[in-house]
């Protein structure tokens, strides 16, 4: 029913565009990586190189060069992302770019080899390169499926809401612990020693523990509980409803590490083996310039 | 006790502390007065360890008590030490409760019974006021306390809080913290929910009630006191329960009560109104003389000086210099014209409108926080759609509102004596015009802060500037070649109203047609449909609303209701209707917007029939962000959590533009439809945090962020007034070596805000607390460094009018 007084100035628009990365700039970087895949195929099939094509022909250098230059400045976002100095650029732009760029790698670099492999250093630094890039892809696969899945398991709630919350709870089952029999209680007790973090990468991933005090404990006094005449029902009663949220709390909190996980996982894949590849690289120039 | 002082000096903090000192000096018959049992109870009762600053730098001390920036403690070490050596003659536990008699002949009534005789009285109770207290039967007895100083010392005691607002419940919190402590804390709160504390401290008193480590007893108040009980009356009928200590957290009455019953007039009624006081500090009340916090000065130097000089007022010394003369010198230094301080002072006051009322102690004042400036003709005083939310006066000279924006040759002048700006001080939002100096001119700016403190403390001020914003917001708002004249009757009518969040101004349905122009906080416009309200649009301070029904007839169409506590001007329709007649052009100005909203309704309502879940998810994200503060933002953080892989990138990237503190947290915060408001400030229209920083430490700079400058003493008033708690305390961590030493060696604590282990290793311990807060990287190249450092373009920054518009929901997200 009215008109806005004043527009606003749009000085800051970077700061309000709202597209995720891969979108970014009209896919602007997909764009340009397909142009350049497809030049480097189009002119792999147009030009005749003798005797065969391969790594070491100009156009070999040629590929070469670019693709050697990809790698370092893809393994440069390591950098870039922690640096934060002012300037018109965005993490998101680069990150935009990186995966393009760096999907177009497979064509390129497998073209510049021109499809000769063997065991040695150049294929090693190949290999090396495809591992890093199907990890990137597992990356934005993750990044595009996963938040929304964090986010729904969340709420509104922080991680370190979520570790007070079972402590919290942990404290009233230390309470309720107190009249039971040695027995319950000691299996409660393993219950309050267990640490949520507990459990090697793999569990987490997977987010199963077998062997979960908690679940075992949860199990045991229910069943203590299921005898309503025996001395001190009401309090086993009591352990067993905490129990029972404690348990509803910890597939919370593991579900919230397990996402979490998967959303980082990759990179301990993805960043090393770029180390790795850098080196590779390396030797790879070196051995062409030096023993070829 | 029948001996007269000369002086009886009312409160021993820095003002009648230093007061005191300057009569001992001079050899003046005095007397110090305390209601405690030690002397500055408000500086007692700072934190332990507070580091208190010695604010505004450039003013030189002039007591004879030593003050310099330091610890809480080393501050009144010294002060004790000089009280005794100066032989300040102080009365400990002598509270004053009523004075009677005249200049000459003063009883003061003390709370034990005694009288105090003395000519002339120096007010300097400051403002902290007296606590509520515990009216009930038994409340009068030792184990009822007012104050916790520390919770940790209170070991295995059954302990009643009374009062549910933050201190209490933090109070309560403390007690039972540790479970070591092993006491036994109920919690008493008379209304059924704690509508008056912090969202975090409600929840942290919830969860520790479910642990059962606190009680909480709702819709209970107390009865009586016993000795080891306490009774409460509660719901189901009386409830006695064991107490060893009742601690009383009721808020407290300001001192206004008792300073008036002296016979102290104030400005105004206004909450924030002051004593009205001569040049020599002297009340309305003849031999009362008011210094310190209570007179509106809280800074401890400026309370010191005042101390001083006041003593040497009633000593006869009419010729001494305030200590702020050297400022306001170097303030006038830079204008033409050679003319001594008071001069100045009498030019601004004599040629300024609106301060020609003011006594010459207001005048010192509003011109030390003004900006006294020379302008040439031709230059730019500001842009229209700056920030800025100063106001402006033309002390000499003349300036031009340039009022349309595409042609620089129409003009409004404005001439010597009138004030501009204010409509941006009434807002807080952009500057609606482009103003240029006509002439060489001379002008005083006055920012907000101080601006308001002169509208509460002058009526006349108050009148004066709000006839003129209603008419200048009409001229601007309706353009179309107006003059004030044409719209003399319009404002005549005008009408300024309050509006509570939530409520409505028009109703749909309604068979009225006055028009509302919307002064300050912002509204949005729902209408219903299918049983439902849409969500229409949102109308930011600066909007007018209501011109359909005048214009067609009929009914409201729609319902206009307030996002935020706002104000409104409510214009007679039959004024605004023979406004019309007479203007042609200002009715089909009427009507092209009215078109373009009729679109946008026709849009809301196809979509509506059409993609009903479209429209009923925007409508309800609106909201959603409504809710949330968002009304009242002018830019604020929000993160999409479809795209946001909680690598906290972006609060390490705000720590490492800022001195290494984030001033976000990314996790918490609400969350609706994965749209997700992240604690971060949300640069209000007029920020709460504002309203009571003893240093006016808090501006808003020019691409319109609101930020907090050096001169900030780390009180923690802002921290409490921000109703989104996005303000924190800290010290600034020390430097970390460099990111290439972390990724190759390890060393330091890698990017982002260093663990507080780090900094507290590494860290200057006696570094000052202040106020930390987004200062949406003003000044850094490029724009807020939390958005540029999101890698997958999660996190956005926008302005409400972005993100509430329709465009929004076309794109269908
Ligand atoms: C947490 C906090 C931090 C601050 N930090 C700083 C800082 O770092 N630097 C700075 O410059 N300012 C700071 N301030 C502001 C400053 O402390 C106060 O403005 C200043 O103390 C006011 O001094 P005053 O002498 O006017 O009154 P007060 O210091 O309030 O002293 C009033 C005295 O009067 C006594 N009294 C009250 N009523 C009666 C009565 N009826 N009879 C007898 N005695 C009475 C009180 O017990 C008290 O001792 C801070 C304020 C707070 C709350
Ligand atoms: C040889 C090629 C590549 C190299 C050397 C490389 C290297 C890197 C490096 C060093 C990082 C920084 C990680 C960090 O510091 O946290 C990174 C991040 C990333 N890479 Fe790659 N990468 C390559 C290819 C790819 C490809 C092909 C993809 C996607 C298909 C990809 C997706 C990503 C993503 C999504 C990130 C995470 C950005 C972030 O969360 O900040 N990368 N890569
Ligand atoms: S700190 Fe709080 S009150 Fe101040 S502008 Fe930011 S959100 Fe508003
Ligand atoms: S900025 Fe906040 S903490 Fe600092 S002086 Fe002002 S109100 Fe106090
Ligand atoms: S705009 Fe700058 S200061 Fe504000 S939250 Fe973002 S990074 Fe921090």
């Amino acid at each position: 029913m009215a008109t806005p007084a004043r527009k606003t100035t749009g000085k800051r628009s970077g700061a309000s565009s709202h597209v995720s990365f891969l979108k970014y700039a009209d896919y602007r970087w997909l764009k340009i990586a397909v142009g350049l895949s497809a030049l480097a195929i189009l002119t792999y099939a147009l030009i005749d190189v003798e005797p065969r094509p391969s790594g070491s022909s100009w156009y070999g250098y040629t590929l070469g060069t670019i693709g050697a230059g990809l790698i370092v400045w893809l393994a440069l976002l390591g950098l870039r992302k922690r640096t934060i100095r002012p300037g018109q650029w965005t993490l998101k732009s680069w990150v935009s770019a990186h995966v393009w760029l760096g999907l177009s790698l497979i064509v390129i670099a497998t073209l510049h080899c021109a499809f000769q492999f063997g065991w040695n250093v150049h294929t090693l630094a190949y290999v090396l390169m495809m591992a890093v890039i199907l990890s990137g892809v597992y990356g934005i696969c993750a990044y595009t499926i996963l938040p929304r899945q964090l986010s729904a398991n969340r709420g509104e709630m922080t991680q370190a809401e979520m570790l007070d919350n079972l402590r919290s709870i942990d404290r009233q089952l230390h309470d309720a612990a107190q009249p039971l029999n040695s027995d319950l209680a000691q299996i409660i007790g393993a219950s309050l020693d267990d640490d949520p973090f507990a459990g090697n990468v793999f569990a987490r991933l997977r987010n199963s523990y077998p062997n979960c005090p908690t679940q075992l404990a949860f199990a045991e006094v229910s069943a203590a509980a299921r005898d309503r005449s025996a001395p001190g029902a009401e309090d086993i009663a009591r352990a067993v409803q905490i129990l029972s949220r404690k348990v509803s709390a910890l597939s919370h909190i593991r579900r919230h590490l397990q996402i979490k996980a998967q959303l980082d996982v990759w990179l301990y894949v993805h960043v090393p083996l770029t180390f790795a590849l850098v080196a590779a690289l390396f030797a790879h120039v070196i051995s062409v310039f030096f023993y070829w | 006790m029948t001996s007269t002082y000369k002086v009886a000096i009312v409160g021993s903090g820095p003002a009648g502390l230093s007061a005191a000192a300057r009569a001992a000096q001079l050899g003046v018959a005095h007397v110090l007065l305390e209601k405690t049992d030690h002397l500055s109870d408000t500086i007692f009762r700072y934190q332990k360890g507070k580091h208190v600053m010695a604010t505004p730098s450039q003013l030189v001390l002039r007591s004879d008590l030593d003050f310099d920036a330091g610890k809480r403690e080393k501050i009144l070490d010294t002060w004790n030490a000089q009280a005794a050596s100066q032989n300040v003659h102080v009365r400990y536990r002598s509270e004053v409760t009523a004075i009677t008699g005249e200049k000459g002949k003063f009883e003061l009534k003390l709370s034990d019974g005694d009288v105090v005789h003395a000519e002339t009285v120096i007010l300097a109770i400051g403002t902290q006021g007296n606590p509520n207290l515990m009216r009930c039967p038994g409340g009068d007895q030792p184990h009822v306390e007012y104050q916790l100083d520390d919770p940790t010392a209170i070991l295995d005691e059954h302990i009643t809080v009374v009062g549910a607002g933050d201190a209490g419940i933090e109070n309560a919190l403390g007690l039972a913290a540790d479970p070591e402590q092993r006491n036994v804390v109920t919690i008493v709160n008379r209304s059924p929910d704690f509508s008056r504390a912090k969202d975090a401290n409600v929840k942290a008193l919830t969860a520790a009630a479910e642990e059962g480590r606190i009680t909480i007893l709702t819709e209970t108040s107390t009865n009586r006191i016993e000795a080891d009980h306490i009774v409460l009356d509660t719901r189901d009928g009386e409830l006695r329960i064991p107490c060893n200590r009742v601690i009383a957290r009721m808020g407290s009455a300001p001192p206004r009560g008792f300073v008036e019953s002296c016979g102290i007039e104030f400005s105004s009624k206004d909450r924030e109104a002051f004593p009205i006081l001569s040049p020599v500090f002297e009340s309305t009340a003849p031999g009362i003389f008011v210094i310190g916090a209570l007179a509106g000065y809280p800074l401890i130097k400026h309370c010191m000086n005042q101390g001083y000089d006041v003593v040497e007022f009633i000593n006869g010394n009419l010729s001494l210099k305030p200590a702020d003369e050297p400022i306001l010198e170097a303030k006038f230094n830079k204008l033409p014209g050679n003319r001594s301080v008071d001069d100045w002072l009498e030019l601004l006051r004599t040629g300024i409108e609106i301060l020609r009322d003011l006594t010459p102690l207001q005048m010192r004042e509003f011109t030390l926080d003004s900006d006294v400036r020379f302008v040439r003709a031709g230059e730019v005083i500001f842009e229209g759609g700056a920030p800025g939310s100063s106001l402006f006066n033309v002390a000499t000279g003349s300036v031009h509102v340039r009022i349309n924006p595409n042609d620089p040759t129409i003009v409004v002048p404005i001439g010597a004596g009138q004030m501009f700006g204010e409509v941006g001080l009434i807002s807080g939002r952009k500057r609606g015009a482009t103003v240029v100096a006509a002439e060489d001119s001379i002008l005083m700016e006055i920012p907000r802060t101080a601006a308001l403190k002169l509208i509460a403390t002058v009526p006349a001020v108050k009148r004066a500037v709000t006839r003129i914003s209603i008419e200048r917001q009409l001229l601007q708002l309706f353009k179309a070649g107006l003059s004030p004249g044409d719209i003399a009757e319009v404002v005549e009518s005008a009408e300024t109203i309050s509006v509570r969040a939530g409520e409505s101004i028009i109703s749909e349905g309604d068979e009225n047609y006055d028009i509302y122009v919307i002064r300050v906080g912002s509204m949005v416009v729902e209408r219903t449909i299918g049983g439902k309200p849409v969500f229409l649009s949102y109308l930011p301070a600066g909007s007018y609303v209501g011109e359909m029904a005048l214009i067609e007839g009929g009914r409201r169409t729609a319902t206009v209701r307030a996002a935020v506590k706002a104000e409104v001007i409510k214009l007679n329709g039959d004024a605004f209707r023979s406004l019309l007649d007479r203007n042609p052009a200002l009715l089909e100005r009427l009507k092209l917007d009215m078109a373009t909203r009729k679109d946008v309704n026709a849009h809301i309502e196809t979509m509506k029939s059409t993609f009903s879940d479209v429209a009923d998810m925007y409508s309800s994200v609106a909201s959603f962000l409504v809710e949330n503060g968002i009304g009242e933002a002018t830019d604020v953080l929000l993160i999409d959590e479809k795209l946001c892989v909680g690598c906290d990138n972006c609060e390490k990237a705000c720590a490492d533009s800022h001195d290494g503190l984030s001033r976000l947290n990314r996790e918490a915060g609400k969350s609706y439809a994965q749209l997700h408001v992240p604690t971060s400030c949300r640069h209000c229209e007029h920020p709460h945090c504002m309203a009571d920083c003893p240093p006016n430490a808090i501006h808003r700079g020019l691409d319109g962020e609101v930020f907090i400058d050096d001169t900030c003493i780390g009180c923690g008033n802002c921290q409490r007034a921000c109703p989104y708690g996005v303000i924190r305390m800290d010290k600034v961590p020390p430097k970390k070596p460099p990111l290439l030493n972390w990724l190759l060696f390890g060393t330091g604590p890698g990017p982002g805000e260093p663990s507080a282990k780090w900094s507290k290793k590494y860290g200057d311990p006696e570094a000052p607390k202040k106020a930390i807060k987004c200062d949406m990287c003003s000044g850094l190249e490029g724009g807020p460094s939390c958005v540029r450092a999101c890698p997958t373009g999660a996190a956005i920054r926008i302005s409400p009018e972005q993100f509430l518009s329709v465009s929004q929901m076309q794109k269908g997200e």
